[in-house]
């Protein structure tokens, strides 16, 4: 007998994240990256009301060892199982990848796992780890110039961008304010006191042009997502939520500073999340959007249509943005206040916002919202309530 | 060229070989496919254009414009502490190609995106002289 083709739909049903704020005060040089994983699984199952057993498929994400995953979280047969990278690029992937194995019928329900201990290791992002393994890298070269860390690569780009078109030094402060007044409202968020454009102004270089603000803040944290079919999803605890739309694709080059500021690949990923989901980026309710650093969400807003091409940072300005603004844009306070999952958060958030279950930074009448990741793997969700 | 040159370099290899042989000799010296035409950096044992491993070490203009550049703040290699704050250049060449390298006989505040620039060799150590680039003056970019 052959097999048979399911066509069942994939939907999420639970979410988990742990507490951030808390893990930010308190540095723990033997909190495991896994246990944080395993803590945010079992507030997912606890969200969508199922029981461990029910998990039939485990991917994880920035833990490396999946059979390690298996055995601290006692998943001992799942039906199918892998690790992805930890970089912020697969967050996306992972949720695409646990959707299309649902939709295989490879599993029923696929448990998604983020964890990262990185604020207690001291995880920098930067040095002299690049360039070390056969072969030639770029890494190795740029070391040699003394160019390190992603947030190096963007800046790169965002002074192009200035050049380009004019934005003028402080014209990405309004990101990072949004994102620290949406953190207010966030229990969980690591950063949480309010930020004005002078104290923007006047904190440090980390890499000129880009200051202090504009980086996201490494710290410890678990990210959880649980996808069934919709079938295994009528009731459960909480309303499912359908992935109406999802695309990526890739910009594979030696550097993170793309020429195009990753224009090519994300208006193709554009095209088709709004072509698959029947609407355009003036009628998403919010926007989740991967800000590792605050260039990426002007490159964001443009490739994806919200602003014009070099008119983002105009765009951002007067709280059009803000959660009662005509855009909200990252509502739970972004990688730069909540804290840097790695996109898994914000994904988290986007789901969220269309169950009404957002708390006190609920945008009013939510019923579509987007996750957008521009990176070397650009990736973009279009959600809605089943 | 000294002895106790401390920061990092990349690793000398027979593929990437032909690379500082030319740098020594003060010539920038790229990969180049002799079966499309493609040039590009740093070396790999195919061209990723087209795949072929027909490939021919040749000197380039040495020419290129400055498309970017950053001013390091943050202490990421210790070997560079003591330059902080330094800027790093993404540079386009004529040919194609991106490289990272620092300006030379410019300070920070001069440079410009798209400054016309060539290539000016730094001898590090023994076997090692660093591409750079710096200003070409007088001529429109
Ligand atoms: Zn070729």
């Amino acid at each position: 007998m052959a097999r048979t083709v399911s066509r069942q739909e994939a939907v999420v049903v639970g979410v988990g994240t742990t507490d951030f704020g808390a893990q930010y005060r308190n540095r723990d040089a033997n909190r495991s990256d896994y246990q944080l994983g395993i803590d945010a699984l079992k507030i997912a199952l606890d969200d969508a009301g199922l029981a461990k057993d029910d998990i039939d498929g485990v991917l994880t994400c920035r833990l490396p060892n999946y059979e390690k995953f298996g055995t601290l979280a006692g998943i001992r047969h799942p039906k199918v199982v892998n690790a992805y990278e930890g970089s912020g690029r697969m967050a996306g992937v992972v949720l695409q990848h646990a959707i299309t194995l649902v939709e295989a019928g490879l599993a029923t329900t696929v448990a998604c796992v983020y964890g990262n201990n990185g604020r207690s290791v001291g995880m920098t992002y930067g040095g002299e780890s690049a360039g070390r393994g056969p072969g030639d890298d770029t890494g190795a070269y740029d070391l040699a110039y003394g160019m390190t860390s992603p947030g190096a690569y963007v800046g790169m780009m965002y002074r192009r961008y200035q050049h380009l078109y004019g934005a003028p030094d402080g014209a990405l402060a309004p990101l990072a304010i949004n994102n620290r007044t949406n953190a207010a409202l966030n229990p969980v968020a690591a950063m949480t006191k309010p930020l004005t454009e002078e104290e923007y102004l006047s904190a440090r270089y980390i890499c000129d042009p880009l200051r202090l603000f504009d980086y996201c803040m490494i710290n410890d944290g678990g990210v959880a997502i649980i996808v069934t079919t919709a079938d295994r999803a009528r009731n459960l605890r909480k309303p499912a939520v359908r992935v109406i739309a999802t695309a990526g694709s890739a910009d594979l080059t030696g550097h993170y500073t793309k020429p195009d500021f990753f224009d090519t690949a994300a208006r193709d990923v554009a095209g088709r999340v709004y072509a698959q989901a029947g609407l355009g980026p003036e009628d998403v309710d919010c926007v989740q959007i991967y800000d590792n650093f605050t260039p990426i969400v002007l490159f964001s807003l443009e490739s994806f249509g919200f602003a014009p091409r070099g008119e983002g940072w105009q765009w951002i300005k007067d709280g059009r943005i803000g959660l009662k603004g005509e855009t909200p844009v990252n509502t739970s306070g972004g990688h730069t206040s909540e804290s840097y999952m790695q996109g898994w958060a914000l994904q988290v958030e986007a789901i969220r916002q269309v169950r009404g279950d957002a708390g006190d930074r609920q945008v009013a009448n939510c019923e579509t919202s987007q996750y957008i990741c521009v990176a070397p793997v650009v990736n973009s969700h279009v959600f809605q309530r089943a | 060229m000294t002895t106790q040159y401390a920061k990092p370099l990349p690793r000398v290899h027979d593929l990437n070989r032909a690379f500082f042989l030319g740098a020594l000799d003060g010539r920038l010296v790229l990969q180049h496919c002799d079966a499309c035409g493609h040039v590009w950096f740093p070396s790999a044992q195919s061209c990723p254009k087209c795949l072929s491993q027909e490939i021919t070490w040749k000197p380039v203009s040495g020419r290129g414009r400055v498309w970017s550049w950053v001013v390091m703040h943050q202490r990421y290699i210790p070997a560079f502490a003591d330059d902080l704050p330094y800027a790093v250049a993404f540079v386009e060449l004529e040919e194609g190609p991106f490289m990272m390298t620092s300006i030379v006989g410019a300070e920070p505040e001069d440079l410009v995106c798209d400054m016309p620039v060539e290539v000016a060799f730094d001898q590090v150590t023994d076997e090692v002289a660093l591409p750079k680039f710096r200003p070409v003056t007088g001529e429109a970019s």
